[in-house]
Formats: structure tokens, sequence, C-alpha cells
């Protein structure tokens, strides 16, 4: 197995599971060198719910995702101070390879590996670490590609290349290809932002079933999105998280008047 | 229509008569050296000239089979030992080279792609045939390695360079280790270039004749494994063209003649390799 599985509560029936953050920011603070990027973050990402992330371009949305699973300091110039767990354990002590496998990403164009096929683009996370049964990697490569409504476009041509496909296929390819290390939680950065309506919502469709057993958290810049996924919408401004809560809160009753400007399109 | 108008278009016409001359010297200059061999070395080429060794002078029949053979193992062990090594010194080039080791690592190849062939065929006989006191196949590959080296290198630089950053990142944002993500994923991405210039560079070196005068020396016999000296189609045309008998001379062509043939090979299966990938990018 390549992930560690966390320990599972198990509730007895009628109690009410208090929600558990799978990501925790607390007081963030990231930049690329020069003036911070995100000045004093502080998030719950909970576990089994999507979580949506919201906010003008440039407020720093991508770069607080990134910090997650630790993408943030593959760029160079990149600085992070502030804690970020997962269950509870610091990521700065964790092997970041691993980390990502937990911690998986999709982004913002699809980028699937140009000299695989789409089998191997799928594959590519278990047997790029060492997975050599290889009845296990087709069928993980099977349940990946059914997870993220794709099996039934592709399973007659999985040896194509993965880049032969459309933008919306390629992009569900690249969720497959996350899902099939098994993470934890996985971090989506406007994954439909070059996507037309109907790829759009086969995406969204996909997401609503995987957050079944997954913990998402997606940054849109769509703000029906964010209302149709999403159960927690954090609003950020400017490199400071505004505000976070439930999702219906935040549309119909917020507490800050900077996210209410925002959500009627006063400015943003 | 105003003078200057005139003027224009005929400063015009002159400059694309000229450019136009001037590319087509540079064509004419390969078709004439393509059909001159071709009409002076194909009354030799015969299939007894391809499986004969040479036989002394004034015996009808002779060939080159030898040098053949031995010019496809002198260049097939220079690519093993040159292509590895070209390859993974671009890779480490592109990927961890933006600093002053890759900046004088990036120099120091193109000095030795400067370098005249005939000073890397006596660094080759110093380093290798002066202590084995021997001529030998190994030397002349090493000999050759050195030169494909340096040109595998920068291209593998360039091709690995080209590939997008947003592949590498969805490799790392998998947990795959940055050695698996850049060896199992950018480089294969970058393969279709690679290779290209490895078998060009392999084309190149197949031509090279002075590297081998001092090291794989030529043998009218056939060859006695890679530790002894060993005929190469290129020496061969050498040693053929100097020498003061016309039959020989005939060889000469012929033989120069096939060696075109195997170079033209290389160079246009090696456009082939790059015509699928640049189709297949999106
Ligand atoms: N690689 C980088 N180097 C330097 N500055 C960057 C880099 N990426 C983003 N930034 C800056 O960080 C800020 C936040 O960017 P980003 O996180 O991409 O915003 P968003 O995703 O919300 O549009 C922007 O001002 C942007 O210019
Ligand atoms: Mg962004």
């Amino acid at each position: 197995m390549l992930t560690e599985k966390p320990p599972q509560h198990a509730a007895a029936p009628g109690t009410v599971v208090p929600e558990r953050a799978t990501l925790e920011v607390r007081g963030l603070a990231a930049g690329y060198g020069g003036p911070l990027v995100l000045r004093s973050v502080s998030l719950q990402i909970l576990e089994r719910q999507v979580t949506a992330i919201i906010g003008p371009s440039g407020c720093g949305k991508s770069t607080l995702i990134r910090c997650l699973n630790r993408m943030h300091e593959v760029l160079p110039g990149a600085t992070l101070e502030g804690e970020i767990l997962l269950d509870g354990r610091d990521v700065m002590g964790l092997d970041p390879v691993l980390l990502r496998r937990q911690v998986g990403m999709v982004f913002q164009r699809p980028n699937p590996f140009p000299s695989m096929s789409i089998f191997d683009n799928v594959a590519a996370g278990l047997v790029l670490n060492g997975v050599r049964d290889r009845a296990l990697v087709a069928e993980k490569v099977e349940g990946s590609l059914r997870a993220a409504a794709l099996w039934d476009e592709v399973k007659d041509k999985l040896k194509a290349p993965g880049v032969g496909l459309s933008g919306g296929q390629q992009q569900r390819l690249c969720i497959a290809r996350a899902l099939a290390v098994e993470p934890r939680a996985l971090l989506l950065d406007e994954p439909c932002s070059a996507l037309d309506p109907i790829a759009t919502g086969r995406i969204e469709e996909l997401l609503l079933e995987i957050k079944k057993t997954l913990t998402l958290c997606i940054v849109t810049h769509n703000m029906q999105q964010a209302a149709r996924v999403s159960e927690r919408t954090a609003f950020m401004l400017m490199g400071e998280l505004v505000e976070v809560g439930p999702t219906d809160t935040i549309f119909t009753k917020p507490s800050d008047k900077k996210t209410e400007d925002y959500i009627t399109g006063r400015f943003g | 229509m105003t003078p200057g108008y005139r003027r224009r278009k005929l400063i015009n016409a002159a400059c694309f008569g000229l450019t136009a001359c001037c590319a087509a010297v540079g064509m004419g200059a390969l078709l004439f050296i393509l059909g001159y061999i071709a009409w002076q070395g194909a009354g030799a080429v015969r299939w007894s000239f391809l499986v004969n060794l040479p036989k002394p002078v004034g015996e009808p029949g002779g060939g080159i089979a030898n040098a053949i053979v031995g010019s496809a193992k002198v260049v097939g062990l220079a690519t093993l030992l040159g292509g590895p090594i070209g390859v993974l010194g671009g890779v480490y080039l592109a990927e961890f080279g933006q600093n002053r080791t890759g900046a004088l690592v990036r120099y120091a190849a193109d000095l030795l792609n400067g370098v005249p062939s005939i000073v890397i065929g006596v660094f080759a006989y110093t380093l290798i045939v002066v202590p084995a006191k021997r001529f030998s196949a190994l030397s002349g590959s090493v000999a050759l390695a050195l030169i494909m080296i340096p040109v595998v290198l920068r291209n593998t630089e360039e091709f690995v360079r080209l590939v997008p950053h947003t592949v590498r990142e969805a490799a790392l944002a998998l947990g795959i280790p940055q050695w698996k993500v850049i060896l199992r994923v950018v480089l294969p991405t970058a393969a279709p270039g690679v290779l290209t210039g490895v078998l060009l560079a392999m084309s190149r070196i197949a031509g090279e004749t002075a590297p081998l005068i001092f090291t794989a020396f030529g043998n009218r016999f056939w060859d006695n494994g890679l530790l002894h000296p060993i005929a190469t189609l290129p020496h061969t045309i050498f040693t053929c063209a100097i020498s003061p008998y016309k039959e020989w001379h005939q060889q000469a062509w012929a033989a120069a003649l096939v060696l075109m043939f195997f170079v033209l090979g290389v160079n246009v299966s090696a456009r082939l390799f790059l015509r699928p990938a640049s189709g297949g990018e999106r």
C-alpha cells in the first residue's frame, strides 16, 4: 500500500461525528522572495467536504493551495512560515514526496504526460513509485478512470496518447491520475477555467461523487461553481483570508462587508 | 509610378535574386557531390565489393566488407560510450545547469566541439594506444565518442529544456521523486529530439577520418576484436585514394558512395524520428 491510512473514527450510530480537519493552516505567511503574497492565513479544510476558495485573481489562492502539498517550495525564491497540518501532523516534518502522495493536485491547465498513453498517465503515480503488480495497476487504473467519469469514453483506446483527448477529457484524465495513488485530499486549482460549460458540468458532477471518500479543496473564480459544489467557502483578498464559513452563509449573509461587496459584484 | 517605387522594386528583385542564387549554390554543391560520387563509384559497387575482403593490387574482385563491419563496430561502440554520457550530461545542464558550474560545462562542451578532430585522434593515441602498445578499435571508438559527446550534450540540453514546466509539476505533485520525474517523465517527453541528436551525431562521426588514423589504424583483413587494429570506411577511402593504383582509386569512390548512403540513410531516418513528436504535441 502506498499511503498510510489515518485511524478510522468509527462512530456509534446516532452520535454526531465531530467534523475533523484533514488539512489545517495556522498563521501562514508565504511569498516568492519579494513582498509577502500570503499573510496570517488560517483555514481548516474539513474531512470529506468540498472547501471552495474564492477571491479576485492575484489574491493568493494558488499560492495557498500550493503550500498545502509543498509544491510552493518547488518554485525558486519561495518562502513559507507558519503551520500546515495534515491530520494534525506538521507537514514540514514529512518527506514532501510522501506528503504529495497523500495530498494530490489538479492544475488549471490539463497537463497529461505527453509521452504517455491514457493508461500510462493514470498508472504513472503507481508504477513510478514502484508498484510492480500489473494486475493491481490495471485494476487501480480502471477504478480511477471510473471515479473520474472517463472510463466509458476511453476504455477502448487506453493505449492512445493522453494528449489526444479533448480538453475536458484531459482534465478528467488528470483527476484520474491524481486519484490513482489514493490520496487523502485533492487540491484543484481552477480546474475548469480552461473548459466549456458542458465539460465543467461533468467535472462538478464527479467532484460531488469523489468527495464521499476524499477531502476536496477547489480554487475557483466562478462563484456559481463554488455555490454548486462546496460545503464551505473561504474568501480571500490581497493575500489575506477575509472570511470562511458554510457556503450558504457566505453567499447569503456574509459577516464581512468586503465579502458582500465581492459576491454582489461590486468589485473583483 | 514614382521613381522611388521603381527603385525599391528593383532592389527587392536584386535581393531576392542574390539570396536565391546563394541557396541554389548550397543545394547545387550537395547534388554535385552526390552525383559525382555516384557517377565515379557506382561502376565498382557490386555485391562482391560489399562482401569481399580487400585483395592485393592487380587481383580483381577486392571488396570492403571488413571496413563496412569495422565502421559499424567502431561507430556503435563510440555511441555506447558517448551517447549515454552526452544524454545524461545534457539532462544535467537542462535541469541543474542554471549556475556557474553549468555555464562552465557548457563552455567546455563548446570548446571540445571546436577541437580539430585530428587533435582528438592524437589525444586518444596518447591515452590508449601508447599505454596499450597497439592500435585498436577501442581507441578509435574513444576518439569518436569524444567528438560525439559535446554534440549530443548540447542537443539533449536544448530538447529537455523545451519540455514544459507543467509536465515536471504534474509529476512532482503525484509524489514521484525528482530523479524519477527527470528520467522517467521529462526525458521520455524529450526523447524524439534527443534520439534524433544521437543519430545525427552518429552520422557525423561515421565520416570522421582524422581521429582514426592513429587509433583504429586500418586493417586489410577481418578485425580481431576490439583490442586490435580495425578497418573503417573513411579510413579505407583515405588509404585507397592516396595510393598510386588506378583500381584502388576506383574502390575509394565506391567506398565513398557506400559511406554516403549510410550517412544519408541515418539522416533521413533521424528526420522521420522527429516528425511524429512534433505532430503529436499540442
Ligand atoms: N512564481 C511566482 N513568482 C513571483 N510571484 C508570484 C509567482 N506566482 C504568483 N506570484 C504573485 O503572487 C500573487 C498571488 O498569486 P496567485 O497565488 O497565483 O494568485 P491567484 O491564484 O489568486 O490568482 C500575485 O501577486 C502574483 O503576482
Ligand atoms: Mg491562480
